[in-house]
């Protein structure tokens, strides 16, 4: 007796019924195979030849000498056939033997169907976590190679916000520290998605992170990424991708763009596009890339996205598309959260219960107006509003201490408490000239105020080795006998007048934090 | 921007005399501070009261403090009080905190500081 296998369409080639080992396997009847119809007409034991239709796989049922065909049908479906061959006893099969294998049939054909359902279930589920194990690595790479901080630039606020497809698509930004306090800017997209496209994404950021430190041009660092990715990405592969180079003190910004969404620039007159040619990254040698400028003035913002925001469809199949983006930055100037705004008419645009068709990137850059709105914008977390430097030369903590107050008076401090922190100031810088810097004009210190929404911070920096001293209190009565020197009142002033100071040493640097909270101011 | 140069100078009056501060205090203004408060004691005057007028000064730092311990600590020695008037609020904080108001009396103006014997 032989089991014969039907291809059902239901069931993967590779996920077949376990089948005994006694059993001839003899192939299976192709669904378009005549004979497929009829066994599952009939329903009951058919002889062979008996069967008058023409079949290439009833011809090989018979050069294999079956006798007797049994289809085992399940729910209408046709799983399978006991082929039997000749009775040893030579006889033709009788009426009781049919019934007997009819009735077998019946019982082994909802066995079969189970074992099948469980064999395909099985694989599917071995396929679907195959295919979650690529996304989660290629969402790794994504992950892994996205900053982790954005940059912080006085006088500006940097927002990023990157939500993956499903499926992870190849966008990625990038902020790459340049000379003289420029920051390169990247955002880009490759296509194709997940593992592919995770890999091609990292082969171009570490390529444009190598170029752009060694050319001012953007032009020129896209046309050497562009020579240096074509031999390496897949021919059917390529990269968009604008690159920029902000100087954040006068706002200007030279770009270059591979063929990737345009930059939006929201301003007091509405909005402007930042329009320079060239083709993707990776497709051909050879390219060019037109060089533009453009001017961020105080309070403007630039907006790079990717296309998962314009390629978004409503429910309708319609597109998000340029259009509707570029009126939406124009709109509003008030309103400082660029990115939020995006989003939210990108949720009302395209019903939640959809699921996002490609990633979702973008970039907002904003020039301050202000330092009080650089503060607010920080958040909780204190962000860079201003950085000094000065030559350890005694009288530059009177400056530093101007300079300080100035920008903290902008945040609204003022009165015992904008005193208080000016003597903080002045004394923390005076010890980090003369202690930790020994007073060599040669070595600088550093100063940077930082601001939250809650609270102001100011760190001074110093080329100290050794760690500050706790804060003693003088002994006042001792310094008016004459049993100790009149002096060692900085560290205690400044912890007196501060609500935290915090100090700390590492990399040859000692810096001290002073900390005061803005409630009351 | 460096400071305001120390400056002092002393005025005699009948109870005591009133050295005028000006400028930024610190350690620079320790042998000028020194020099006024001789001036204004030379003459003998039994242990009449020194007053420190601080309403022209615009900077003390910590080594001013200490140019100031100093010269409490002498006026100490001899027995003379010294005095001060003309604190903005905040230095008048600082000499609370650092305990100088606890050997020098704080004053609002120069009749109070001069009056008090």
């Amino acid at each position: 007796m032989a089991l014969r296998r039907m291809r059902n369409r239901a069931v993967p080639a590779e996920t077949v019924p376990v089948i005994p080992t006694e059993v001839i396997d003899g192939g299976a009847i192709p669904d378009n195979d005549p004979l497929f119809a009829l066994l599952l007409a009939t329903g009951g034991p058919v002889e062979v030849d008996r069967i008058t239709i023409t079949s290439p796989a009833l011809d090989e049922i018979r050069q294999q000498g079956i006798q007797l065909i049994v289809p085992l049908i399940s729910q209408g479906e046709l799983i399978g056939t006991l082929s039997l061959s000749r009775r040893l006893s030579e006889q033709p099969y009788s009426t009781d033997d049919r019934k007997l294998l009819a009735g077998l049939a019946g019982q082994v054909a909802p066995a079969i169907r189970v074992a099948q359902l469980v064999r395909q279930q099985e694989a599917q589920a071995k396929e679907r976590e195959r295919i979650e194990q690529e996304l989660r690595v290629a969402a790794l790479i994504q992950q892994t190679l996205l900053p982790k901080e954005l940059p912080q630039l006085p006088g500006w606020n940097i927002e990023a916000y990157y939500q993956s497809a499903r499926a992870v698509g190849g966008d990625f930004y990038d902020f790459i520290p340049l000379t003289e306090g420029r920051i390169g800017l990247v955002i880009g997209d490759v296509t194709d998605k997940g593992v592919p496209a995770a890999l091609v994404m990292a082969t171009t950021r570490s390529t444009l992170r190598s170029i752009a430190t060694q050319h001012d041009d953007p032009g020129k660092v896209l046309a050497l990424a562009n020579e240096s990715l074509v031999p390496e990405i897949p021919p059917a592969m390529f990269v968009t991708c604008l690159y920029g180079i902000l100087n954040p003190e006068t706002g200007d910004l030279v770009f270059a763009n591979a063929g990737h969404n345009l930059p939006y620039v929201r301003s007091a007159d509405g909005v402007r596009e930042l329009r320079a040619r060239g083709m993707p990254l990776g497709l051909m040698p050879g390219m060019v890339y037109e060089v533009n400028s453009a001017k961020l003035d105080l309070g403007e913002t630039v907006l790079l996205t990717s296309d998962g925001i314009v390629e978004a469809h409503s429910a309708d199949g319609e597109m998000f598309g340029f259009d509707r983006l570029m009126e939406l930055v124009g709109k509003d100037q008030e309103e400082e959260d660029l990115i939020s705004q995006v989003l939210e008419e990108l949720r009302r645009f395209r019903p939640s219960d959809l699921e996002q068709e490609d990633d979702v990137t973008m970039v907002a850059i904003r020039r301050a107006s202000s330092a009080l709105e650089s503060a607010s914008a920080f958040g909780d977390e204190p962000g860079l509003i201003s950085t000094f430097t000065y030559p350890s030369s005694s009288g530059n903590e009177r400056r530093a201490m101007d300079e300080v107050a100035d920008v903290v008076a902008g945040l609204g401090m003022n009165g015992d408490r904008l005193e208080r922190l000016k003597t903080a100031v002045s004394e923390t810088t005076m010890n980090a000239i003369e202690h930790g810097n020994h007073g060599d004009p040669a070595k600088l210190v550093g100063v940077d105020v930082l601001a939250s929404t809650k609270r102001i911070l100011v760190r001074i920096r110093d080329q100290g080795t050794a760690p500050v001293p706790a804060a003693l209190i003088p002994n006042l009565e001792a310094k008016l006998a004459g049993e100790q020197g009149p002096r060692g009142w900085g560290l205690f002033l400044i912890e007196k007048m501060v609500d935290v100071m915090r100090t700390a040493t590492n990399d040859g640097h000692h810096t001290v934090e002073l900390e005061m909270s803005r409630e009351g101011d | 921007m460096p400071g305001t140069k120390f400056t002092a100078s002393v005025r005699k009056e009948a109870s005591g005399s009133i050295i005028d501060l000006g400028g930024d205090i610190d350690r620079s203004a320790g042998v000028d501070l020194a020099a006024a408060y001789d001036d204004a004691t030379g003459s003998g005057n039994g242990t009449d009261p020194v007053v420190l007028n601080f309403s022209q000064v615009d900077y003390i730092n910590s080594t001013g403090i200490a140019v100031i311990v100093t010269l409490l600590a002498k006026a100490r020695a001899e027995g003379r009080p010294l005095r001060a008037y003309g604190l903005s609020p905040h230095y008048e904080e600082i000499f609370q905190i650092t305990r100088l108001s606890d050997f020098m009396s704080i004053h609002h103006n120069e009749p109070e500081a001069l009056a008090l014997t």
